[in-house]
């Protein structure tokens, strides 16, 4: 393009914006034109008036002359935006109510949208924050199902999958059970508790992980007995050490219990804060440090790797999975001593991350989108309202000359003005909510600390804002074209036509909109029952009054002494005023887990051991979580290292074992030659989530197997805070070198467990709420336009007898009528969308007759409340005044 | 007087900016005017129509606007040439000319056609 036109398009798109002064200089010019003509004429000789004339006829119109020099120098189609921008604006703000209520209720609206989206994005369609996430598989033996030990590999299995596979570039693995080891920072101060994992060698570089600051592992630094080396989460650098660049290098003192890590360690580097492992791989945690895991230790210890992969670039997941199917036989069968088959499930990353949520998510989306269109309705229903309010302004301008086209231009202007300012406060409310829920660390979802509102989410808000205008502008915009002009110039008055056709739109909207919500209450309503059920689970324990805290065992592995050490830490803590029961375990149920294999003597001949979870307790712990004992004995203090080995177990082991029999006496193989005798079988236990049944479990005694940590357990009714320095105090007088930590209420552990279904039921009810609110402000809308409507009819009706009482009648039938219809509609919708939930609902049927009738009767009352304001006016309607008027 | 004739699209531009090279800065009635007398009042010319011909001018940076006091001491707004502008006038009164010639020529001989047509 030439320069000289770039340089007009420029000229043009600067007058849009400058059309006052331009229109003024123009305004100034003409005038001096015809002054000036008119002068000469004068001067000819023409008489004055004569002279203005002819001056006059030569210029021509001076409208045409101004409307063309506005069209030469700028963009028409621009300037009439710009023109209709400006009148919506003066119109909105004579009207600040109306238009301060249409822009909350739109921002609440794309808000809940736009913050359901960041979430829905973060967890399910955003990449993992891992080098060509797409490529990384995560490998699951028993199908995905079942205890950490269920899924997890041995080392053996892991280095030899590692080796003979084609299809990876790269298998690598961490150690699952962190927990396991305690590790404490020791430095100034009491022994600070830290949280660390141990990777693989090609953990990081698998995942395509480059350290912020100084170096990965190398190989020599992976094997047993190395120098201790390692690298720092990004937030623990900055929390512990201020964010100092030069704690490369440095050593830290970290002492590990029990495993052999124990002394200096080495700072090598310092990973970036783009990589949050417990988000990913272990929702809830906080990772502080990562260190070598060694091989050659775990190789002895059973299941305890988790499996990842990074396929080869072109090898699908289907390709590496008939290859694994191939591979794990052959294996197996070269390795008569592993004790399973490693048959694997290969699942895409993203997929086993995000796995559980997908639902839940999915239902979350689908209910802030109905939202969305109860919200649209809503404000069509508000601006047909307005509409008709001003139906007289846009005939008139018609009648001047405005364009239909250009009506309903004006009309989509305003509509989308409105949606605009409503995205924008939405935003706002869009921001605060991911800021809250990124700040949820009592929430186990996967990558919630990274959710936040981002581009694609300004992205999403863009194209809802215009796709809400559209909606909500259509029939206001449709009603403003539509109009005979006569007919509006001459209507306005009651009982007209055009006024009952535009109330039959208006109640078709409430209708779909109670509808809607009618969805929604039933479907939130499903979910808090579902919710409600779960709360009264039999756990198998009392979670309430029971808190427990991580203590180091200091017994140097030698079980011999370890009865002694118990008993004395446990008299201590038993005689502390206010604690009513305490014991010892490795692991609380809902929490972590791990298993063994277990078979009842009588039954080896026909099979193989199967898992069982295994906890390693005190005497005194089945009944300080309220475990109840069914049969035989609880493990006691006579229990040795030295006498017959013992295992409490629940009704779900004896059920498998030995059903229909007692076990009480029974002798079973637990993971080793000697057989193990049955004390005493307890009440199942929910030991992996509230909603699924007890798996088989078994509870030996900790002076006859060794722990995966050890954690304290009280019952007291005192508050937490004032019993832990008591407990902390007695427990460093024990051992010296018991680290820094905390009580977990059982509780909370609960809360942890049941907090994604808690997240979906809350989120679901406020949107039902909501939705509810905006049903009968629609109800309530439609209503009183139809009583001030009718309100001469009225009158003249009370004038000739009927009571107050009947015409009150009269509305709230009306307002029955139309919520009826919508309640209707709206269980039938319902009922579909009920059976679509089902797998997230719990001990609920998806057609709950109690929850629909309620649901429908709320919905209903709610609807008839808001009708019953006009129906009040209605009944207060003067017939004298309105006969007069 | 005949007939007048209507303008075709840019000519009057063309128009415009020959005035402005042959008499200095003018303001918009004096352009209009001085239009109507070379063309012996032979134009059909609303002389409204001249504003947004100056303006697209002005924006293309053909013609400069500038405000300042008239004959009769009023203040007006005085338009002049520029040096793109006589670029621009070169080349479209080149233009101008080849095409009346072609027209011209064209014209001449279209009546003869049409008899051949007519012999066939």
């Amino acid at each position: 393009m030439r320069i000289d036109s770039l340089r007009r398009a420029w000229n043009r798109v600067l007058a849009v914006f400058r059309r006052a002064p331009l229109d003024a200089d123009l305004d100034d010019e003409i005038a001096f034109h015809i002054e000036t003509a008119i002068k000469e004429n004068v001067r000819r000789g023409m008489a004055p008036e004569e002279a203005e004339r002819q001056a006059l006829v030569r210029f021509g119109s001076v409208a045409h002359a101004m409307e063309e020099h506005r069209e030469a120098r700028a963009l028409p189609a621009l300037d009439a935006l710009a023109q209709d921008l400006r009148f919506t604006l003066r119109t909105l703000r004579r009207d600040r109510a109306f238009a301060g209520v249409v822009t909350l209720v739109l921002a609440l609206g794309i808000g809940a949208n736009v913050a359901v989206f960041s979430v829905v994005n973060t967890i399910l369609l955003r990449r993992l924050p891992f080098h060509e996430p797409e490529r990384l598989v995560w490998m699951a033996t028993n199908g995905g199902k079942g205890g950490l030990s269920d899924q997890t590999y041995t080392v053996a299995a892991f280095e030899e999958f590692q080796r003979h596979n084609r299809s990876f570039e790269a298998v690598t693995a961490y150690q699952t059970f962190f927990s396991s080891v305690q590790y404490k920072l020791v430095g100034k101060g009491a022994p600070l508790p830290v949280a660390g994992i141990e990777v693989a060698e090609n953990f990081l570089p698998a995942l395509g992980v480059q350290p912020a600051l100084g170096r990965l592992f190398t190989s020599a630094e992976c094997h047993k007995g190395s120098r201790a080396v390692a690298l720092l989460s990004h937030a623990f650098w900055e929390r512990q050490f201020g964010g100092d660049p030069a704690i490369v290098g440095k050593t830290l003192t970290i002492d590990a219990a029990p495993a052999d890590i124990t002394g200096p360690v080495t700072v090598v580097g310092v990973l970036p804060a783009s990589f949050d492992f417990g988000s990913v791989f272990s929702p809830g945690m906080q990772v502080d440090f990562y260190v070598p895991a060694y091989m050659d230790f775990w190789r002895t210890w059973g299941n305890t790797l988790a499996v990842v992969g990074r396929l080869k670039p072109g090898v699908s997941l289907a390709q590496a999975q008939s290859e694994a199917d191939l591979l794990f036989p052959q294996l197996r069968a070269a390795h008569r001593e592993w004790f399973s088959d490693y048959k694997s499930t290969l699942f895409p990353l993203q997929a086993h991350v995000s796995g559980k949520l997908r639902r839940s998510l999915f239902v979350l989306w689908c209910a802030v989108g109905l939202i969305l269109l109860i919200v649209c309705i809503n404000v069509s229903n508000l601006l047909l309202a307005r509409a008709l309010s001003r139906g007289k302004e846009f005939a008139m301008r018609a009648a001047l000359g405005a364009g239909r086209g250009r009506l309903v231009r004006q009309s989509l202007t305003e509509s989308l003005v409105l949606s605009l300012a409503g995205a924008a406060l939405g935003l706002v409310f869009a921001w605060a909510i991911t800021f809250f829920l990124a700040r949820q660390n009592q929430m186990v979802l996967p990558l919630l600390s990274t959710v936040r509102v981002d581009a694609a989410a300004l992205g999403w808000t863009a194209l809802i804002a215009i796709a809400v205008a559209a909606l909500f502008g259509i029939a206001p915009a449709i009603r403003v074209s539509g109009g005979n002009l006569q007919e509006v110039l001459k209507d306005g008055g009651p009982g007209m036509s055009h006024g009952r056709r535009h109330e039959r739109v208006r109640s078709a909207l409430v209708v779909a909109e109670v509808a809607l919500a009618c969805v929604l209450v039933v479907g939130a309503g499903l979910l808090l029952r579902s919710f409600a059920r779960l709360l009264d689970v039999d756990l198998g324990f009392q979670p309430a009054h029971v808190a427990a805290i991580p203590i180091e065992l200091d017994d140097s592995g030698d079980r011999l002494k370890r009865g002694p050490v118990l008993q004395e830490i446990l008299d201590h803590i038993r005689a502390i005023p206010g604690i009513e029961a305490a014991g010892m375990t490795d692991m609380l149920p809902l929490d972590r887990n791990r298993s063994w294999g277990f078979v009842a003597r009588e039954n080896l001949r026909d099979r193989k051991p199967h898992g069982a979870f295994v906890y390693v307790v005190t005497p005194g712990y089945l009944e300080t979580m309220g475990m109840r004992l069914v049969a035989g004995r609880d493990i006691s203090w006579r229990d040795q290292s030295d006498t017959e080995p013992v295992a409490v177990i629940n009704e779900a082991a004896a059920r498998r074992e030995w059903p229909g029999q007692d076990p009480v006496g029974r002798l079973a193989y637990i993971a080793g030659r000697v057989p193990w005798r049955i004390i005493g079988v307890i009440k199942d236990v929910r030991e992996s989530s509230l909603e699924e049944q007890a798996s088989v479990q078994m509870y030996l005694p900790l002076t006859q197997a060794d722990p995966e940590g050890t954690e304290l357990v009280v019952r007291t009714r005192l508050p937490i805070s004032s019993i832990e320095p008591v407990v902390l105090g007695a427990l460093r007088r024990l051992n010296p070198g018991q680290p820094r930590t905390q009580f977990r209420p059982i509780q909370q552990i609960v809360d942890h467990a049941v907090s994604p279904r808690r997240f979906l039921m809350v989120l679901v009810t406020c949107f039902a709420v909501f939705g509810l609110l905006l049903a009968s402000i629609g109800i309530y809308g439609v209503i009183s336009y139809s009583v001030s409507r009718q309100s001469q009819e009225i009158g003249i009706r009370m004038a000739l007898g009927a009571t107050a009482g009947r015409v009150q009648l009269g509305v709230v039938v009306q307002t029955f009528r139309l919520t009826a219809i919508g309640i209707g509609i709206g269980c039938a919708a319902a009922f579909a969308v009920a059976r679509a939930i089902a797998p997230l609902l719990f001990g609920t049927e998806p057609a709950d007759p109690l929850i629909f009738t309620a649901m429908a009767a709320l919905l209903g009352a709610v609807a008839l409340l808001a009708g019953q304001i006009p129906a009040r006016r209605a009944a207060l309607i003067d017939p004298a005044a309105v006969l007069r008027g | 007087m005949g007939e007048r004739l209507e303008l075709l699209q840019g000519t009057l531009d063309l128009m415009v900016l020959q005035t402005l090279a042959g008499m200095g800065p003018l303001h918009g009635y004096g352009i209009a005017r001085r239009i109507e007398q070379v063309s012996g009042e032979a134009v059909l010319l609303n002389q409204g129509t001249i504003y947004a011909s100056l303006v697209r001018l002005q924006q293309r940076g053909w013609i400069s606007a500038e405000w300042g006091v008239s004959d009769n001491g009023r203040r007006a707004k005085f338009y002049a040439i520029t040096r793109s502008g006589r670029v621009q006038l070169a080349r479209d009164t080149d233009y101008w000319r080849r095409l009346s010639d072609v027209m011209g020529r064209m014209l001449a001989v279209a009546p003869l056609a049409v008899e051949r047509e007519g012999k066939k």
